[in-house]
């Protein structure tokens, strides 16, 4: 009995911590309606900071508790700086768009604290006066952890106040409910927002600060905490603040509890735990379904097919590509391989998103569930690489089909989150399950059949599929289904109305997009030679998440252009030292340039050509 | 026998009875117009009839077959149209590609993955927008319309699969008076050359008494008149609702005591 008491208060020292980087990513999602992926990186930052200025202050209980408030502060004021200097350009940008943003300052921010502080991980000091451990029922209970118990619940009730005691909290309830019509209520929402930047930053940092007696301060905190901070904040409801505190509660002391039972299954737990509050309730468990998204964006133009001059530009492109082995040398179509795979997964997640409207933070499940596929099929049932090549897709569609039924219950952000569990559910068990997925040491010897084996012999086998594979998608985004799709991403009441069932045809929608990601998984699986847990990867979804909205998610073309861009910069910019913060600081500055993606930067850049060079001529 | 049987019709929002106990016969061919002030209950009305809403007590009988808990997609497949209050058409599309889209829907090709969807029931897109006066407009995209053109295609992508029943929830709202008058005279047409029945709500009473067969009148979610233009404008409850409704909340009040 007393052994679960103290299992229960662990579980309930973990809730405080999370919960302070949940509401903090809640308040800033409310607010500002962004999905902030750097609110991990910000958590980091706390840590290391907190752990600076404690070991340099002698650290007696006044060092260490100053310690952690300047951390808060110092990590406030980097939140402010982020929204102030970057964000707040990119309000008029396209939905999501400043996802993008969030992702580069990762990056940035990763490479500067490797930079101040150094890779090594860093053992942070108890804190004075509550360093030993007390009895409770028996059982050693750490004193930190009372206190900890003891923070979060502070915590609330200071932001309970401040939210409904003060002007400016009252202000961010209502812009949380409708933020147009705070606006036309005459508050500046650029002091808003600049607000609920610092307030969350600084959240996040007091969380990371609080950490550093309990876990070494690294460089992988970041993103280790992100996802879970994203299943409490959305459990809880996004925007709701005692909703991220319930979740953060029910999320840890069922994790405390669990893994007594049952091991392995703390990784998977928290995803599980929120696909089943998602299919239950679809705004979580204190959500509501929000505003919009601000002002309406531009437009979108109708499809056309291409004009004559195009297809000519684009059959020279495939040409060039489809020579290239004559001059290229071996790295050079290892690349071009790279480019392929790539091209073809972010053609599938534009698919999902730009077409058919269901942003996916999860895509790499389906690409990695390919990748696995076809691995195992080698590897397990000794099939050779034309039956890999099907079971590859094939496993793909299978995945895509089993989540997308949960998923299209869902739409805009929560729909987004709940496939990020998908992925971090599948990539779990394939980290566990190391009889089946080897684990960590993947799955190795997964070689292309002789005749493919050449690196020219295997490039054109993969641009033969992948070409085919964006072919076959362009198809399908001109024909009924895909303008359905279309249509149900522009008002699905009206779908409904001229008597379409659109669940049914996004399940479908999904199931292919899923498919021609597993189909870029397993030729990627082949280029390698081997498979690991991280093509299911967070990471991976990202950079698919980057090249769709980097190249412009209203174009058809924009997918392939960010591909292209994304996969030529990160091939260039790895060799350097700090490429991280290279890779980043471009992607920022692309985002600051072109808030309308490289497809939309480029025909503006057209547009303005043209006028320049004399608009009569053209005309 | 009338195409459609309202009996009983009621929907409760927590206390407030927004729709109660409304019962209507519509009959083949019949133009039919649902007025009151606002908050009567039209539009919980229509979205009952229409399958948006789920009615706590009461049906909805369509050539015999009760409706109730069908989803809107199955009720437009029985052949009820619906144009919007506030119009949904796909932005991201040209005019004659949002009547192509029900067309597609309405031969149920929506499935199909390989034809180009630009080229399917062209003619037939065309025509239905020359029936509305939206020929010109074919090419244009969708989101550069003016909001009477927006309705007219929203008509007309409603004919694209025959409807029976029209439901028409405020189709001049937001229009310039001249236009109120021809769209509505357009619908009038097409009715009486389709012989298909209408149910409109409107607050325009020039358009209502110069198109509408029959006329409903609701109050605070009560059917309280019912008859052609001429026994409206003669009834003394619609005359206190329209010109001061005191008297009216006064005996209500009464009636519940």
């Amino acid at each position: 009995m007393s052994f679960y008491f103290a299992q229960l208060l662990t579980g309930l020292a973990n809730a405080s911590s999370l919960f302070l980087i949940a509401c903090g990513l809640s308040i800033i999602f409310g607010v500002t309606r962004i999905v902030n992926f750097a609110h991990g990186s910000l958590f980091m930052l706390g840590a290391y900071i907190a752990y600076s200025v404690v070991t340099r202050l002698d650290a007696g209980v006044f060092g260490f508790w100053f310690g952690m408030l300047a951390a808060a502060l110092a990590v406030g004021l980097v939140g402010l700086a982020m929204e102030f200097l970057i964000l707040r350009r990119l309000y008029r940008a396209p939905e999501l768009f400043q996802l993008v943003a969030t992702f580069g300052l990762v990056l940035v921010i990763q490479d500067v604290a490797l930079a101040i502080w150094g890779a090594a991980d860093l053992l942070g000091p108890r804190a004075p006066g509550l360093a030993r451990a007390v009895r409770i029922f028996g059982e050693p209970i750490p004193q930190y952890d009372l206190a900890l118990i003891g923070i979060g619940p502070l915590v609330l009730a200071g932001i309970w106040l401040l939210f409904h005691r003060t002007r400016w909290g009252i202000l961010v309830r209502a812009a949380t409910q409708d933020r147009d019509m705070v606006g036309a209520l005459g508050v500046n929402q650029n002091w808003l927002f600049s607000a609920a930047f610092f307030l969350g930053a600084a959240l996040a940092g007091l969380g990371g600060a609080l950490q550093i007696p309990r876990e070494a301060v690294s460089l992988q905190m970041d993103l280790n905490v992100i996802a879970e901070a994203f299943v409490v904040v959305v459990i809880g409801g996004m925007g709701s603040v005692a909703g991220a505190f319930v979740a953060a509660v029910l999320i840890s002391v069922l994790n405390a509890f669990a893994v007594l039972v049952f091991p392995q299954i703390s990784i998977v737990l928290p995803f599980v735990v929120m696909a089943v509050v998602l299919v239950l309730r679809p705004h979580g468990l204190f959500g509501k379904p929000g505003s919009g998204h601000g002002a309406p964006g531009e437009p979108e133009a109708p499809l056309r097919h291409m004009s004559g001059r195009g297809r000519m530009a684009l059959a020279a492109l495939v040409l060039a590509m489809l020579a290239s082995p004559a001059v290229a040398g071996d790295f050079t179509l290892i690349l071009l391989v790279d480019l392929l795979v790539a091209m073809l997964f972010a053609a599938s997640l534009h698919f999902l998103m730009g077409v058919g409207g269901m942003v996916s933070f999860g895509h790499a499940a389906f690409f990695g569930i390919g990748a696995y596929g076809a691995a195992l099929a080698v590897k397990t049932l000794g099939l050779g690489m034309g039956g890999a090549m099907l079971a590859g897709p094939l496993a793909g569609a299978l995945g895509a089909l089993v989540f997308g039924w949960f998923c299209v219950r869902l739409s805009g952000v929560y729909l987004a989150m709940l496939t990020l569990a998908a992925a971090q559910i599948v990539w779990g068990i394939t980290f566990q399950w190391q009889d089946v997925t080897g684990g960590d040491d993947g799955i190795l010897g997964v070689w292309p059949a002789p005749w493919a084996s050449s690196d020219t012999a295997y490039f054109y086998l993969a641009a033969a599929i992948c070409l085919g594979g964006i072919w076959a998608l362009r198809r399908v985004v001109h024909s009924p289904f895909g303008y359905l799709l279309r249509g149900g991403r522009d008002s699905p009441v009206r779908a409904e109305a001229i008597g379409l069932d659109l669940r049914r045809h996004q399940w479908a929608g999904f199931t292919l997009a899923g498919t021609l990601a597993g189909l870029a998984g397993t030729v990627f699986a082949f280029s390698k030679g081997s498979v690991f847990p991280d093509v299911l990867g967070i990471a991976q979804s990202v950079d698919g998440l980057i090249m769709v909205l980097l190249g412009g998610i209203h174009a058809l073309a924009g997918p392939l252009l960010g591909a292209g861009v994304f996969v030529l910069i990160e091939d260039w910019v790895s060799r350097l030292d700090f490429w991280r913060f290279i890779f980043g600081a471009i992607i920022l500055a692309v985002v600051l340039l072109a808030p309308d993606g490289l497809a939309g930067g480029l025909e503006r850049l057209r547009r303005l050509l043209r006028r320049t060079t004399g608009g009569g001529a053209a005309r | 026998m009338s195409l459609l049987k309202v009996r009983g019709l009621t929907k409760k929002f927590g206390g407030l009875v927004a729709v109660g106990d409304v019962s209507f016969d519509l009959a083949r061919g019949e133009f039919l117009a649902l007025i009151g002030p606002n908050g009567a209950g039209k539009t919980t009305c229509f979205n009952m009839i229409g399958g948006y809403l789920r009615p706590d007590r009461g049906s909805v009988r369509l050539e015999g077959r009760d409706i109730v808990g069908l989803p809107p997609r199955r009720i437009w497949r029985m052949g009820v149209g619906r144009t919007f209050q506030i119009t949904e058409t796909f932005r991201s599309m040209t005019v004659r590609e949002n009547v192509q889209m029900a067309l597609i829907s309405h031969h149920r090709r929506s499935f199909d993955m390989v034809s180009a969807a630009a080229k399917l029931y062209v003619a037939e897109a065309d025509a239905l927008l020359a029936d509305t006066g939206m020929e010109a407009h074919a090419g244009r995209p969708c989101s550069e319309l003016a909001y009477g053109d927006l309705k007219r295609l929203e008509l007309a992508i409603a004919m694209a699969h025959k409807p029976r029943l029209l439901l028409m929830d405020e189709p001049t709202a937001g229009m310039a008076p001249s236009e109120r008058v021809a769209l509505m005279a357009l619908t009038a047409g097409i009715v009486a050359r389709e012989g298909l029945s209408v149910i409109f709500t409107e607050h325009d009473m020039d358009v209502v008494f110069a198109h509408a067969h029959r006329i409903l009148v609701l109050n605070r979610g009560r059917l309280i008149a019912e008859g052609t233009g001429d026994e409206i404008r003669a009834d003394a409850t619609v005359r206190e609702v329209y010109l001061g409704g005191g008297a009216i909340r006064a005996r209500d009040e009464a009636d519940h005591a």
